[in-house]
């Protein structure tokens, strides 16, 4: 069977996952380790007036305890947002300071103000609980919708209103004239509901001080270690980048969670430092609903124009998000170029207009979640035009259809350039594997049973391949998003990949190597994927955004090219063959028309005995790309939801799912298979079941799986999925992206599938049997009616 | 301090540990066999799940000295002699893990599943798996591999 490229092959990397024998942050143990617990804020909002910490240092086992002034005499930079957003008046966004342990006052409930470093994790927590903390307790701010309003309570001295940015993108005057003008206008208010990325391993740190070499190593739960030791570097100050390693060895799970630099890694490293000792820390569930950054947490309003033919004509879009009392390293973005960008859809929309207002408030910090900002865009798209179908009388696929984008490349109004697509293609294949020509007679047949059948659509589209440095440089990125690689061929011919990538579930140490493997027709088995250590891999940009495929295979293979024209002028000269007359393949080097080859370990060998290379070339054979993606790559898919509703409870139950998704050139179907299901079990989640729900006075109120309803496996059906690929014409194989799909499209196929079913447009997510059931009372008078 | 003794793997194992020490940080902390994870601290998640005197167990909600003079097998010692259990073969098989963090419990859980229900004489259906998953969360996988993953092990246990 191949192993190439298309090829569903089983992953190398499960034998020591399914033996037990991962190697996650927690379970490493240094020698000499000592375990920190934070003191954390109870309040939502606060002065810090005193810290008492006599009791806890004189406990059994207690090494230090450190606080935040401690911290800024050490000059440990304060936490910063790497994307700089200009408001619409020119201003800069307002950057509140974020010490990693609060020196004057606390900000959302959970905010980190001392730390107990103690022999034992016990230790460390009874000693947490002994430090005795004064406040000064503030009235908090807790909703996006309120953060704005006259006399709220202030977050930040340097954000006044708590506005950190005003932020517009398309033609205001002209998106308005288009609906003044058009001869339906469809207008929603709809909320993005808070959600918690909950990958199943906790974070967690273990940082090592070296004092005799004057250096740091970081094991830590990160999608993307060098960004971390960059940052840890360059703006927190905890060593310069050649005296810190930052290692991230098997993570469980990101979701973008994993991405940013928290407090506690740069509190390990530093209380490392002053402790001579080795630190780990571990979160607790509870500790991670309180300190990993959310994501969505949106409240739009957004209006639709159309023509009598059902022809968008405008859409005018404006939105709160509410990014939490900091701002997290990449937080500004998602709210406006990740998801403001993508407000066109899959749709031909002449005039589009976004305002976005970020706000600060006294909540845990807000920033990207699978999928960042294109969820929220294609919620609020599709939902309009079901809706907007709805009211017009329309087929919802086919008032899709008929403002489909049909011919490549387009410009949407809106920044992004879509290079290829087949929407029409997409929803096709969709509606066939639904069977939705079946669907009138399954609804008849739930209704028999006493159950309210409905059908949802969800027409999506991203921004993957994150991203052109250039691009996002201007748009005010800190960093370039390119990826690197190195290709290094063994002497006997076996092959590793240094990838910047990082895996945290997605399989590359499989589909990697079918990259490598399909170019040279070599086994898998003879290709190492090295990542997730800065000492291995010089840099890379790490894993988010569905852009390990499209920018970090495209390094490889980008590298690959170069060892293939060393490999050619290696075996030209040994065969004495011109190197036009070479093939590469079945491993080996061949002289086309000929019996003449050389097995690829004897060119490995070639290249480092280097007894017989060509004049002047140098020994040894590896090469390193780095590649910088020309523009966004852009999944899209139709996605089909059916439900049924039990109208005496409110229960939803998702019956059938069905994706059609273009992700372009697939590598390896099975792991993108595993992707969709994945990514649309927690748009499910989303759509039914997931909240993060704050007291008024900030408190959170679902701080365990006790509160926090995740999508357990009797929530979720077997899911339908379906291909559909265009290729991506600007990058080497093809590739779009596909690990966000699935929670981008999901959702509003959910709620539309759920208000199809009971009649009313009006349902806000998560739609739980008391929302539904509440939904189907209000709705009553109107079913009446009819 | 609590003397506690137990067989885990087939080896008899003797530790003094703070009364208060749980399974799962016993098996993790003492005994250093790290592929039981922990993934809560409200025993939901599951990934803590081991057997017990051959019934599957959320060590997180066992103190140690309550498994005193029990058989513990723990996800490391569920192959034999190097070969793997059919469950572990079908999760590689059916793409039944991405970040593998929750795999051993799904693992232990789906071992102990279709054991009982073999042993009851009972039909293990997709709705009876999913709804014996209830105490088990995946982030990554949607479930859909881990319901084939436990169909396809059901068939060859």
């Amino acid at each position: 069977m191949s192993e190439g490229i298309g090829a569903r092959v089983k992953r190398k990397e499960d034998k020591r996952f399914i033996t037990g024998k991962g190697r996650y942050t927690d379970d490493i143990r240094m020698e000499n380790q000592a375990y920190a617990a934070f003191v954390r804020s109870p309040h939502a909002h606060a002065r810090v007036t005193g810290i008492d910490r006599a009791a806890a240092e004189a406990m059994e086992g207690v090494i230090a305890v450190l606080t935040g002034p401690e911290l800024v005499a050490d000059k440990i930079g304060n936490l910063i947002c790497g994307w700089a957003i200009t408001s619409k008046d020119g201003s800069g966004m307002k950057m509140g300071p974020w010490s990693a342990l609060a020196t004057d006052k606390v900000r959302y409930a959970g905010d980190a103000v001392a730390v107990v470093i103690a022999e034992t994790p016990a230790a460390a927590r009874l000693a947490a609980e002994a430090v005795a903390v004064d406040y000064a307790e503030l009235p908090a701010v807790v909703f996006a919708d309120r953060a704005l309003d006259p006399g709220a309570p202030q977050v930040h001295d340097v954000a006044p209103g708590n506005l950190i940015y005003d932020w517009e993108i398309g033609d205001a005057g002209a998106t308005d004239a288009a609906i003044a003008g058009a001869h339906h206008v469809t207008r929603m208010e709809i909320t993005n509901n808070r959600l918690s990325p909950n990958p199943m391993e906790p974070r967690s740190a273990v940082a090592t001080f070296d004092e005799a070499e004057d250096h740091y190593t970081l094991y830590t739960t990160s999608q993307n270690p060098h960004v971390a030791r960059l940052v840890l570097s360059a703006f927190y100050n905890v060593a310069p980048e050649h005296k810190l390693r930052v290692i991230a060895p098997d993570v469980g799970g990101g979701f973008g969670s994993k991405i940013y630099i928290y407090p506690e890694e740069i509190v390990c490293l530093w209380a490392s430092m002053k402790t001579k000792r080795s630190v780990k820390w571990t979160a607790d569930r509870s500790e991670a609903f309180l300190t990993d950054a959310h994501g969505r947490d949106h409240v739009s309003t957004a209006t639709m124009g159309f023509d009598k033919s059902g022809r968008i004509t405008g859409f005018k879009v404006e939105t709160i998000a509410n990014l939490g009392a900091y701002m997290s390293l990449f937080s500004s973005c998602v709210p406006t170029y990740l998801y403001a960008t993508l407000l066109s859809g899959q749709y031909d929309i002449a005039n589009i207009h976004a305002n976005v207002k970020a706000v600060y408030t006294n909540t845990v910090p807000v920033d990207a979640y699978r999928g960042a900002g294109r969820p929220e865009a294609c919620y609020l798209i599709e939902r309009m035009m079901e809706t907007a179908a709805r009211e017009m009388g329309m087929n919802p696929a086919d008032l899709r259809r008929k403002n489909f984008i049909t011919s490549f490349p387009h410009q949407t109004p809106v920044i992004m350039a879509y290079d290829a697509g087949d929407f029409d293609g997409n929803l096709d294949k969709a509606l066939k594997a639904a069977d939705v020509a079946g669907f009138p007679a399954r609804k008849a047949e739930a209704a028999r049973r006493g159950k309210l059948r409905g059908i949802g659509y969800s027409c999506y589209i991203e921004a993957c391949g994150i991203a052109p440095s250039a691009a996002v440089g201007s748009l005010g990125a800190g960093v370039g998003l390119w990826e690197s690689a190195e290709v290094r061929v063994n002497p006997v011919g076996t092959i590793e990949v240094l990838t910047g990538s990082h895996s945290h579930g997605q399989g590359h140490e499989t589909t990697f190597a079918q990259v490598v493997a399909d170019r040279f027709g070599l086994p898998i088995g003879n290709v190492q994927i090295v990542h997730g250590d800065t000492d291995k891999v010089q840099f890379g940009m790490g894993t988010y955004g569905s852009r390990s495929g499209a920018v970090g295979i495209s390094a490889i293979v980008k590298a690959l090219d170069k060892v293939e024209a060393k490999v050619r002028k290696i075996a030209a000269h040994v065969l004495e063959a011109a190197e036009a007359d070479l093939v590469i393949e079945g491993g080996a080097v061949k002289v086309a028309g000929t019996d003449r080859q050389m097995a690829w370990h004897e060119v490995g060998l070639a290249a480092y005995t280097a007894h017989n290379l060509p004049a002047g070339m140098e020994p040894g054979l590896k090469e390193g790309a780095f590649y910088d993606p020309v523009n966004f790559t852009f999944p899209a898919g139709a996605y089909i939801a059916e439900v049924e509703v039990d109208p005496a409870t409110g229960v939803t139950e998702v019956v059938r799912f069905t994706a059609a998704d273009d992700f372009g050139t697939i590598i390896n179907p099975m792991i993108v298979e595993g992707q969709v299901h994945g990514g649309v079990a927690q748009g499910i989640g989303q759509a039914l079941l997931e909240e993060v729900v704050y007291a008024d006075d900030g408190q959170l109120l679902t701080g365990s799986y006790m509160d926090y309803a995740m999508p357990r496996a009797d929530d979720v059906p077997f899911y339908t999925i379906e291909h559909n690929t265009t290729v991506c014409p600007n990058n080497p194989l093809g590739l779009k992206g596909c690990g966000e799909a699935g929670a981008i499209g999901a959702p509003p196929a959910v709620i539309n599938a759920i208000t199809d079913a009971i009649g009313t447009n009006d349902l806000a997510m998560p739609a739980t049997p008391q929302r539904v059931w509440r939904a189907i009372q209000a709705a009553r008078p109107a079913i009446a009616a009819e | 301090m609590a003397q506690v003794s137990m067989t885990v793997n087939g080896k008899a194992v003797k530790r003094s540990v703070p009364d208060t020490t749980l399974l799962s940080e016993f098996l993790r902390e003492h005994l250093r066999l790290t592929g039981t994870h922990v993934g809560c601290d409200t025993s939901q998640c599951g990934a803590c799940v081991v057997h017990v005197d051959g019934r599957a167990v959320k060590s997180c909600t066992m103190l140690a000295a309550g498994a005193d003079g029990a058989s513990v097998v723990t996800i490391e010692g569920l192959a034999k002699d190097g070969a793997l259990h059919p469950m572990q073969t079908a999760f590689n098989d059916n793409h039944g893990l991405q970040c593998g963090f929750c795999t051993p419990g799904m693992i232990m859980s789906g071992v102990d599943m279709v054991a009982r229900y073999k042993a009851e004489g009972r039909e293990l259906t997709e709705a009876a798996i999913r709804h014996e998953l209830e105490g088990n969360i995946c982030r990554c996988t949607g479930y859909h591999n881990i319901v084939k993953s436990i169909q396809d092990a059901a068939a060859r246990m």
